[in-house]
């Protein structure tokens, strides 16, 4: 049956969602949220940095709107009084639930991603990637100075801890399956072809620009709601959170994993994961009996900037490249690998 | 203090800031030049060069000679870099090599952090460095850090112009700058014109990182950042990949932030100086993506 595996794959996730906050220790499952919080922000990336080919170095600037926005929406009133006493009155006066929130979050970072990308798309290679990055700084820069809305530098807290396993399973499920539509879709293809060679595409008639602006909306609204999970997940938080420590750390699961494979972006996020919670306790110093290791703080990252770099010299497509575990079997088994340059 | 006064104090600051800019800026442009890379590494060889000086300083060595150790550290640094993480990827698709860079600054900021912790250290400054000049009854006043880092990078981008002109070296990094590939067809040795390229830039940022390190009186590992996002901005808008455009972009940028900083703070853009650069370097990269001297671009969609 063509979707049967589709069908095991989702109540095998149904089931591990509902027994695991029963089983695994609370440490765990709160390493489980994050991973799948960090599994919607990198597959979102591969979608406009691996698919289509604009190396944005943004994304991170969109996750902090969308964090930013879910929480100031849901925030009680009491709470805005205590907090953002300054809050225009259309935002002052009532809050909203969690998944309306999310959503206007995403649709809001989807907006602006519209509106920068228009200019932005038209760069391409080492360009897009410096002024994306230039968004990501004018985002921090802008966050610490509204301080109406944000509190400035200073922590922005008491917004409910609405996050739980559960809503971020959904949330990646969502994620993935339209992700999933979209990249192998025709259009998918077009955004693929305008990653190869540009002029190559225009040539066939793929409107090269538009195709380029959807793939980074699309992008974005993920990143927004990602934001807003982690926002609510992390309950207080600062501009800095948001800023490039995570942008990197985003940037090597997406590369680590392959940038244009999902299958990749999620084995990328689970395998940076499971080797950072790994080397974090590492970190703290353990004792062999004979030898005793000293605590090393920031050697965790110090090995996973290694691994970054040994993928960027020895396997730059990365682990996956742009294969893909397929949960649908299509009738025709199609070759959507790219032609090699060579042909 | 009257308009004149106040204009000159403004155009102190404003040099002494731009060519701090224009030191870090020359370097991301040479290595620019040559390999298409966008090195993000860059800001580290400061905050290399000033924790260099600093562990001179506190083995006991003289401050000047400190300095000069410090930024031969950083050039080291800067070779080691090229050897073990640039060269593999040397001819790599763009994002790939900025990629590298990316993972490099993260390796060497948490090398600085395992190293030196990340809370700021202070920095020593002899006596000499710390005396400041008043002018017209002390209404427009100076350090002799201004000065000095007027002056050295002064020295310094007039070695680079003698250097690019008059020595087969740097002749070859003109060359290869041009086009690395046929450069290395007829005959010039690649790898040396680009372990020399790094030597430079590195020193450079080195020193720009002391003097860095001397105006804000402390060192941290994090502190080459923001310095290299400016640096960016500055190489951007004289034009990427050209050293007289990473000088002019420099002191534009100097300059422009001096200017933001000044206007008057009824206004509030004072606060907003980054945002304010940034979407300049943005606009630029639009409309004209060839900087202010204008570098031809490579048509590309």
């Amino acid at each position: 049956m063509k979707y049967s595996r589709l069908i095991f794959a989702l109540g095998a996730l149904l089931g591990f969602t509902l027994l695991v906050p029963n089983i695994l220790p609370q440490y765990l499952v709160r390493v489980l949220i994050v991973m799948g919080i960090n599994i919607i922000l990198v597959a979102s990336l591969g979608l406009s940095n691996g698919f289509t080919g604009v190396f944005s170095l943004g994304h991170v600037g969109f996750m902090a709107l969308g964090a930013y926005s879910s929480g100031i929406l849901t925030l009680s009133v009491s709470k805005k009084l205590a907090y953002l006493p300054d809050l225009p009155g259309f935002l002052a006066g009532y809050n909203l639930p969690f998944l309306p929130a999310t959503i206007l979050a995403g649709l809001l970072c989807a907006a602006v991603a519209f509106l920068i990308g228009i200019p932005l798309m038209r760069l391409s290679g080492n360009y897009v990637s410096v002024a994306t990055l230039g968004f990501l700084v004018i985002v921090n820069n802008v966050l610490i100075n509204a301080e109406t809305l944000t509190r400035g530098a200073r922590t922005f807290t008491g917004i409910p801890d609405f996050t739980t396993l559960p809503w971020v399973v959904a949330w990646m499920v969502v994620t993935l399956v339209v992700l999933s539509r979209i990249a192998y879709s025709p259009f998918g293809r077009a955004m693929r072809a305008t990653r190869e060679d540009g002029i190559a595409a225009q040539g066939i008639g793929i409107q090269v620009l538009p195709t380029r602006l959807i793939a980074f909306t699309i992008g974005a609204f993920f990143a927004g709601i990602g934001g807003a999970l982690y926002a609510h997940y992390l309950v207080s938080f600062s501009p800095a959170t948001f800023y490039i420590a995570m942008m990197v750390t985003q940037l090597t699961m997406l590369v680590l994993g392959g940038q244009a494979s999902l299958t990749g972006a999620t084995l990328g996020v689970v395998i940076v994961t499971v080797l950072s919670e790994l080397l974090r306790n590492l970190e703290r110093g353990f004792d062999l009996g004979f030898v005793k290791l000293p605590a090393v703080f920031g050697a965790s990252q110090i090995a996973l900037g290694l691994i970054f770099i040994l993928v960027m010299v020895f396997r730059p497509q990365g682990l996956f490249g742009d294969r893909e575990i397929k949960f649908v079997e299509s009738k025709v088994e199609r070759n959507e690998r790219p032609v090699p340059d060579h042909l | 203090m009257n308009l004149l006064e106040y204009t000159f104090q403004q155009i102190i600051n404003a040099v002494s800031q731009g060519s701090m800019f224009a030191l870090v800026a020359v370097g991301l442009s040479i290595i620019f030049s040559l390999l298409r890379l966008t090195n993000f590494a860059h800001g580290d060889m400061m905050m290399v060069g000033a924790f260099g000086t600093l562990v001179m300083q506190l083995a006991g060595v003289p401050f000047l000679l400190a300095v000069l150790l410090g930024i031969v550290i950083s050039a080291l640094v800067g070779i080691i870099i090229e050897r073990i993480a640039y060269r593999p990827v040397r001819g790599a698709p763009d994002v790939t090599m900025l990629l590298t860079s990316v993972a490099l600054t993260y390796i060497l900021e948490n090398l600085g952090i395992l190293l030196f912790t990340s809370s700021p250290r202070n920095f020593p400054l002899p006596d000499w460095l710390n005396a400041s000049f008043n002018l017209a009854d002390g209404r427009i006043s100076f350090t002799s850090i201004n000065l000095l880092t007027f002056g050295l990078t002064l020295l310094a981008l007039l070695f680079l112009a003698w250097f690019v002109r008059n020595t087969q070296v740097g002749l070859g990094m003109r060359a290869a700058a041009e086009d690395l590939t046929a450069s290395y067809l007829v005959g010039i040795n690649v790898n040396t014109v680009i372990v020399v390229a790094f030597v430079m830039a590195s020193s450079f940022a080195g020193l720009a990182g002391v003097l860095w390190a001397a105006q804000a009186g402390v060192v941290e590992p994090h502190m080459g950042f923001t310095p290299l996002l400016k640096a960016f901005v500055a190489a951007i808008i004289g034009g990427f990949g050209s050293i007289p455009g990473a000088i002019i972009g420099g002191f534009v940028l100097g300059a422009l932030e001096v200017l933001i900083q000044s206007l008057p703070s009824e206004w509030g853009l004072g606060a907003y100086r980054d945002a304010i650069v940034f979407t300049l370097l943005i606009a630029f990269l639009l409309f004209r993506p060839g900087g202010i001297v204008g570098v031809k671009q490579e048509v590309k969609l």
